[in-house]
């Protein structure tokens, strides 16, 4: 109990437990990990038609200042010059040894940058942009704010019953949208593969938004657990497990955050190591992994090729609602990287077989207008 | 018939000389939607405390340990493919595997139904 009490809240915590949701400590915060619902059929019923999230615990950050776009670019590998108002980019606060400290979503909000961060990360990351951000940025850490997702086929259906104006939002769009009354920030995008928005809305504000969006009947709400299995099917990266400071952006597959103009300029923490992984190619690649079979195969899972040597680890793993099977992701040597290729999986001392695939295992299913 | 439950929310039916063992109603509930059962080979010698299943839920992987010192003699061939009958009838069709025991004895140090009821009350 004494845990529990020491954990931080968000604004729908009071919410969480009255919809009888399993609250579990997650960095730092008690968090909702599954409803009564269950994590399968939670994970489902996002697929089908939408699902509510509570992601308050992530860190919510906003840059103002003239130098922010050039001072940002020193510490992710992103064109955010490049990035109009009212649009946002995915990328990664990236060190000096080419690896990541974090993933995030920058979005150009017009006056200022409106950073994403992870919850587990965010005292770090914004350490690290005290740190290295120099004159002329300032840093405003966005704490009055609770972040819900709305995610799934219907998401875009039910949210403009209280907001028509999201409907012409397209994939990785920014607008700041009154919805029931209440000032939000709004992003076409999600966490999940399927259509849907991130909502900053005011915390004094977060739980009766909240409760308007469940109570339309495509709603349900959805713990931490289905949004694992949600972003694993999808073949999303979750910080600390597929990328962290061992892994670069080359390695992690994630080349496409490497805008153009930075792989001909660098400039960006870790370039020279980051941009001679992606001229000269790197060791090890991040992709997935389908085991053969029902058994899933978890994190830490030791990879082996058919001669029984390990060529390296699974870093997220378990069963994928939508597929009906289990799915995996983790590090391969480069030359067992490509699609086809056979593998074994060593669960419990047996070595099972697994083949690398194409992600994602479930298709994305975004709104592009 | 004896019905018998362990501390790590196991139930173990006693009849004829052989034991069948599943997971309780309490432990399936914790667990959540069960994908993934595996469960021992015929013939395998189990000591009490020791590994004996593994039971997969979306989220996470958890032991079953044997409840009693024994051998294994039939196990559920329904949950490969159906592993949501645990969920669904823990104590009756979910049930994991049935043992021969190595010493009947085993079965005074487990909980009679009323008293795990009260031990389940009491977590």
């Amino acid at each position: 109990m004494d845990q529990q009490t020491e954990l931080l809240q968000t604004a729908l915590y009071d919410l969480h437990v009255e919809l009888g949701a399993k609250m579990v400590p997650f960095a730092g915060y008690a968090m909702p990990v599954q409803y009564p619902l269950g994590v399968k059929g939670e994970h489902l019923h996002t697929r089908a038609k939408a699902g509510l999230f509570d992601v308050s615990h992530m860190g919510q950050v906003r840059l103002t200042g003239e130098n922010r776009v050039a001072e940002l670019e020193k510490l992710v590998p992103g064109d955010i010059a490049i990035l109009k108002p009212g649009r946002t980019r995915y990328s990664a606060f990236t060190q000096d040894d080419g690896t990541i400290l974090d993933d995030l979503m920058i979005t150009n909000a017009g006056d200022s940058l409106f950073l994403v961060i992870n919850a587990a990360c965010k005292d770090d990351d914004i350490v690290h942009m005290r740190a290295n951000l120099g004159d002329g940025v300032s840093l405003e850490e966005i704490d009055d704010r609770a972040l819900l997702a709305l995610q799934g086929p219907d998401a875009a259906k039910v949210l403009a019953r209280f907001a028509p104006a999201v409907a012409d939002l397209k994939f990785m769009s920014f607008a700041e949208i009154e919805i029931a009354g209440s000032p939000c920030f709004v992003t076409r995008s999600g966490y999940t593969g399927e259509d849907g928005f991130e909502i900053s809305v005011p915390n004094a504000d977060a739980e009766a938004l909240a409760r308007k969006l469940l109570a339309e009947e495509e709603v349900e709400a959805i713990g931490l657990g289905a949004r694992d299995s949600l972003r694993l099917e999808a073949g999303l990266c979750l910080y600390g497990n597929d990328i962290d400071t061992t892994t670069t952006p080359v390695e992690g597959d994630l080349n496409w955050i490497i805008n153009k103009r930075r792989r001909a300029e660098g400039g960006f923490k870790g370039a020279d190591v980051i941009l001679d992984q992606l001229e000269n190619g790197a060791d090890r690649k991040r992709v997935g992994i389908k085991p053969e079979g029902k058994a899933p195969a978890r994190e830490h899972t030791q990879i082996l090729n058919s001669d029984g040597e390990e060529i390296g680890e699974i870093t997220s793993g378990g069963f994928g609602p939508t597929i009906d099977g289990p799915i995996a992701m983790g590090y391969v040597a480069i030359e067992f990287s490509e699609p086809g290729t056979k593998i074994d999986l060593m669960v419990r001392g047996k070595a099972r077989p697994a083949e690398v695939v194409e992600l994602p295992f479930a298709p994305h299913r975004y709104f592009r207008g | 018939m004896t019905k018998k439950f362990s501390q790590e929310h196991e139930w173990i039916e006693f009849e004829d000389g052989v034991a069948t063992v599943g997971i309780t109603d309490y432990a399936q509930q914790s667990l959540g939607d069960i994908v993934y059962v595996e469960l021992p080979e015929v013939g395998k010698k189990l000591t009490k405390d020791g590994d004996a299943a593994v039971v997969e839920s979306v989220k996470a992987a958890s032991d079953v340990y044997a409840p009693l010192d024994g051998e294994i003699v039939e196990i559920n061939e329904e949950l490969d493919a159906n592993p949501a009958l645990v969920n669904e009838a823990p104590e009756a069709e979910g049930w994991f595997f049935k043992m021969s025991l190595a010493d009947e004895s085993q079965l005074d140090e487990l909980m009679d139904e009323a008293a795990y009821k009260e031990f389940v009350e009491g977590l």
